[in-house]
C-alpha cells in the first residue's frame, strides 16, 4: 500500500543522505521526497511517499526512527490527513490549443503563470491522482515540460507532528 | 593569519586527547599518517593511555573491537584519511554487524580542502553512512569536544555501534578551550531502557503456563551483561536454553539445561526444541537467517514468541512475534526474575515430558565424530584446548570451519570469552581480535582459533604481537582448504572445488620464528594434547601452532542454505 510518512530532523549536513541512504540501502520504495526547514530553524520537515506490505512500512518506520537525526516519524496513514503537490507544466499554446489549455486549466482550477508566444506554464495543486488526471486530461502532443514537488502532506484537525 | 589564543586555549589535537582521557580510554590503536599528525604529536606528550601500533588499520579497528568484546567498554580506534580511512572500513562493518561499541577518529582533508579531490581525500562520511551507529564530520575546532562526547554517548547506549568522528587537519591545529561537557542531551536520541510492565507481565505468564518452554538469547545478552539473570531465570524455571553463535557463553555451557548452540550448525537437540516448543523466550537474539532458516518452515508449527530486544526494529523484522518487549535485557529480566520469584514455579508434568523428548534428541550425541584415520580431527583439537585451558581462555577465531568447531566444541562458561565476528563474517579478525583481548586481560591465556586461509589475511600482524610481548597462542586448523567453501563446493556443487584449494602455502613455523616468535608444527593426533600444553605453559611466549588436520572434515549438523531447522543433514547420514 501507498503510505504517507513524514518526519522531522536536525537540520544538519548529511541528515538528507542518511535518510535517502537508508531506503536504498534496505531496498525500500521512494515515489517521492520532500524537504525543507521549518518554523524552527534547527527542523527540517521531510515527506517521503512510499509503498509497501505492512510489516515493510513498520520496518521503515522503526528504522527511520532508528537513525540519530530523526526527531520524531509520523505514518500519515495511520490517521486521516491532506496530501498537496504542486506541478508546473508547459504546453503548447498555439491556434485550437490556446483555448482547450484555457478550459482544462479552469476544471482542474489550474493558473496559468506564464504566457509566451505559442506556450503556458500552467501551475496545479492537488494530490497526486488530481495532477495524474490532469496530464492525462491533456493531449500528450501538447505537454512540453511538466516538473512536480513530490507530495507534501498533514495530519488533519488535531494531528500535529511538532517537537 | 596569527591565531589569537587565550592562555588556557589548547589545540584540536590536544582536546582530542583529553576528551579521550575524560573517557578513561586504556587503549588507543591506530597507526599514522599526514592527517593526524597534529594528533600524533600531542599522543607523544600525553601519558594517560597507551598507543597501540598496528601494522594495517583494519587491525587497528578489530583490536580496538575485541577490546571492547572482552571489557564492555568502547573501543577506540585512529586511522589517518584517505587509504587509512578506507583501511579500516571492514573493521567498522564487523563492529557495526556485532553491534559492538567503537570510537573510531580518522584523519581528514583540512576543511577548506574537503571537496577538491585533495591528497589522501576520501569522504569518510559518506563511505561509512550504511555502516555505522552514527557519523560527524566536525568543521570548528569548538566542536571536538561535545562531538567526541556524543560520539561515545551513542556508541554505549541503547543497541550500541561503532561512530566515526572524521576531523579535518586544520582543525586539530586551532585553538579553543577545552570543556568537556558532564552530559549531552539529544532530543533525536533517547533509547528506551526499561520493558513494559505489563508486557513482562503477560510474558511471565506464557512461560510459566508453557508445557514445552524454550529460551533462545543472542548477542544482546552478552552486550547487556545480563547472564547472572538469565541463570538465574532458567533455573527458576527449569526450562531449556540455547545460545546463538553471538551468545556462547551467556549460560554456561556446560550446564545441564544448555542445550548447545542453535542454527545452521548449531546441535539437533537445539534445533529441535527450537523448531517444538510451544512458548519462546528470545533475548538479545535477532531471528539471524543462519538461525532460523526457513521461516515459512518455522511457522509451520504453532509457537508463541516473547522478543525482548532493545531495538524495535529487530523485533518483527525476519519473524512475527507475540509479546514485544522493547528495553534493556538486563532490566527486563531482572522483572521477569521478581515475577517468578513470587510463583516458585514447580515442574510440571508437561514440562517433564517435554524434557523427556529433549533428551531423546539429545542421545543422537550430533556432534560425535570419528576420531581413528591417524589424521588430527580439527574437532579434537578445540576439545583439548578445551581441557588444557581449562576451559577459560578467551578464545577469538576467524571464518570458517574452525570457527563452528570453536563454537561447538570449546564449552564457554562464561560471557565475553568467546570473541569472533558472526555478522559479517570477516575472515582475517582472528589475530587481531586476540590482540584485543590480550590488552583487555594481560595475564588472560588467549587462544586465536583460525584457518590457514583467514589467518593469512592480517599475518602482518604477528610483528604488532612481537613489539608488545603479547602471549596469544595461534591454534591453527591447517586443512589446505578454504574448508567451509570447499564443504559447499562437496554438498551441492558435486565436488568441484573451484578456486577453494589453498596453494603455496608459507611454512608458518619459520614464518612465526622469522617475527621472533614459536612456532610448532603438530602432525599427529596423540601430539596433540602434550603440543597444547607445552605451548600454555610459555606464558610470556607467543606461539604459533599449526596443526595439520584432517582436510575433508565436514561441520556437522548443518541446515542447508533455505532449509527449516528441524531439516539438519547430520554426519551419520552420510
Ligand atoms: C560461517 C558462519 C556460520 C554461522 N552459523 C551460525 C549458526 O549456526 N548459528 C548461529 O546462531 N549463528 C551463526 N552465525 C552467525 C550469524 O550470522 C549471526 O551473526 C548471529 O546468529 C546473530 O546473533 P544474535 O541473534 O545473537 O544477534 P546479534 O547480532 O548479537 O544481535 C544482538 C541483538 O541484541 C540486541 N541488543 C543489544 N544490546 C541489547 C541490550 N542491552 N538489551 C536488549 N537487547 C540488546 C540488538 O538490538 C540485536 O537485536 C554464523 C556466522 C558465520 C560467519
Ligand atoms: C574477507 C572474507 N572473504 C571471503 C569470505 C568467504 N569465506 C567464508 S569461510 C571461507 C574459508 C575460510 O578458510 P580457512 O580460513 O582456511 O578456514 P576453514 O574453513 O578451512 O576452517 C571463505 C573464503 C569471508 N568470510 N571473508
Ligand atoms: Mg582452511
Amino acid at each position: 500500500m501507498r503510505h504517507i510518512v513524514s518526519l522531522l530532523m536536525e537540520n544538519e549536513a548529511g541528515a538528507l543522505s542518511r535518510v535517502a541512504g537508508l531506503f536504498s540501502a534496505r531496498g525500500y520504495n521512494i515515489e517521492s521526497l520532500t524537504v525543507a526547514p521549518t518554523e524552527d530553524p534547527t527542523l527540517s520537515r521531510m515527506t517521503i511517499v512510499t509503498s509497501g506490505s505492512d510489516d515493510v512500512i513498520e520496518q521503515i518506520i522503526k528504522q527511520l526512527n532508528k537513525l540519530v537525526d530523526v526527531v520524531k516519524v509520523l505514518d500519515l496513514n495511520d490517521g486521516k490527513f491532506i496530501e498537496r503537490e504542486l506541478m508546473l507544466v508547459k504546453v503548447k499554446a498555439t491556434g485550437t490549443f490556446r483555448e482547450e489549455m484555457k478550459r482544462m486549466c479552469d476544471i482542474f482550477r489550474g493558473r496559468i503563470i506564464d504566457v509566451a508566444d505559442g506556450t503556458f506554464t500552467i501551475e496545479l495543486t492537488g494530490s497526486g491522482h488530481k495532477l495524474d488526471a490532469f496530464i492525462e486530461g491533456l493531449d500528450g502532443a501538447a505537454i512540453l515540460e511538466t516538473v512536480r514537488t513530490g507530495a507534501s502532506g498533514i495530519g488533519r484537525g488535531d494531528r500535529i507532528l511538532k517537537v | 593569519m596569527a591565531e589569537t589564543t587565550h592562555p588556557q586555549q589548547i589545540t584540536g589535537a590536544e582536546i582530542v586527547i583529553r576528551c579521550l582521557e575524560q573517557e578513561n580510554v586504556k587503549f588507543l590503536f591506530g597507526y599514522p599518517g599526514g592527517a593526524v599528525l597534529h594528533i600524533y604529536d600531542a599522543i607523544y606528550k600525553q601519558g594517560h593511555f597507551k598507543h597501540i601500533l598496528v601494522r594495517h588499520e583494519q587491525a587497528a579497528v578489530h583490536a580496538a573491537d575485541a577490546f571492547s568484546r572482552a571489557t564492555g567498554e568502547v573501543g577506540v580506534a585512529l586511522v589517518t584519511s584517505g587509504p587509512g580511512a578506507t583501511n579500516a572500513i571492514t573493521g567498522i562493518a564487523t563492529a557495526y554487524m556485532d553491534s559492538i561499541p567503537l570510537v573510531v577518529i580518522s584523519g581528514q582533508v583540512p576543511v577548506p580542502a574537503i571537496g577538491l579531490d585533495a591528497f589522501q581525500e576520501v569522504d569518510m562520511v559518506g563511505v561509512t553512512r550504511p555502516c555505522v551507529k552514527h557519523n560527524f564530520l566536525v568543521k570548528d575546532v569548538k566542536d571536538i569536544a561535545t562531538t567526541l562526547k556524543k560520539a561515545f554517548h551513542i556508541a554505549r547506549t541503547g543497541r550500541p555501534g561503532p561512530v566515526v568522528v572524521d576531523i579535518p587537519k586544520d582543525i586539530t591545529a586551532h585553538f579553543a578551550d577545552f570543556v568537556y561537557p558532564e552530559s549531552v542531551e539529544m532530543r533525536s536520541y533517547n533509547p528506551v531502557t526499561k520493558g513494559h510492565s505489563g508486557q513482562i507481565k503477560k510474558a511471565v505468564k506464557l512461560l510459566l503456563e508453557a508445557e514445552r518452554p524454550m529460551v533462545y538469547t543472542g548477542g544482546g545478552l552478552v552486550l547487556g551483561d545480563a547472564s547472572e539473570s538469565l541463570v538465574k531465570l532458567v533455573r527458576a524455571l527449569g526450562v531449556p536454553v540455547t545460545n546463538t553463535l553471538m551468545g556462547l557463553g551467556g549460560y554456561p555451557s556446560t550446564d545441564e539445561q544448555f542445550l548447545g548452540m542453535l542454527g545452521m550448525h548449531g546441535t539437533y537437540e537445539a534445533n529441535m526444541a527450537m523448531q517444538n516448543c510451544d512458548v519462546l523466550l528470545a533475548v538479545g537474539a535477532r531471528f539471524d537467517d543462519r538461525v532460523i532458516g526457513n521461516t515459512d518452515h518455522f511457522y509451520s508449527k504453532d509457537r508463541t514468541i516473547i522478543h525482548v530486544d532493545i531495538d524495535p526494529s529487530s523485533i518483527s523484522k525476519r519473524v512475527k512475534v507475540h509479546v514485544p518487549i522493547v528495553g534493556d535485557v538486563k532490566s527486563v529480566l531482572a522483572e521477569m526474575n521478581e515475577l517468578v520469584a513470587l510463583e516458585k514455579p514447580k515442574p510440571s508434568p508437561a514440562l517433564k515430558a517435554w524434557w523427556e523428548q529433549i533428551e531423546s534428541w539429545r542421545s543422537k550425541l550430533c556432534l560425535d565424530y570419528s576420531n581413528n584415520n591417524g589424521l588430527i580431527k580439527p574437532q579434537y583439537v578445540i576439545e583439548k584446548l578445551w581441557e588444557v585451558t581449562k576451559g577459560d581462555a578467551y578464545v577469538t577465531s576467524d571464518v570458517g570451519q574452525h570457527q563452528m568447531w570453536a563454537a561447538q566444541y570449546y564449552k564457554f562458561d562464561k560471557p565475553r570469552r568467546w570473541i569472533n565476528s558472526g555478522g559479517l563474517g570477516t575472515m582475517g579478525v582472528g589475530l587481531p581480535y586476540a590482540m584485543g583481548c590480550q590488552f583487555a586481560d594481560p595475564t588472560a591465556q588467549v587462544a586465536c582459533v583460525t584457518g590457514e586461509g583467514s589467518i593469512q589475511m592480517n599475518i602482518q600482524e604477528l610483528s604488532t604481537c612481537k613489539q608488545y610481548s603479547l602471549p596469544i597462542k595461534v591454534i591453527l586448523l591447517n586443512n589446505r582448504y578454504l574448508g567451509m567453501v570447499r564443504q559447499w563446493q562437496e554438498f551441492f556443487y558435486e565436488n568441484r572445488y573451484s578456486e577453494s584449494y589453498m596453494d603455496s602455502l608459507p611454512d608458518f613455523v619459520k614464518l612465526a620464528e622469522s617475527y621472533g616468535h614459536v612456532g610448532m608444527q603438530i602432525t599427529k593426533p596423540e601430539d596433540v594434547e602434550g603440543a597444547l600444553k607445552e605451548a600454555f605453559d610459555m606464558k610470556s611466549r607467543f606461539v604459533f601452532m599449526d596443526f595439520i588436520t584432517d582436510q575433508k572434515e565436514n561441520v556437522f549438523p548443518m541446515i542447508p542454505n533455505g532449509k527449516g531447522l528441524s531439516e539438519m543433514i547430520l554426519a551419520e547420514d552420510l
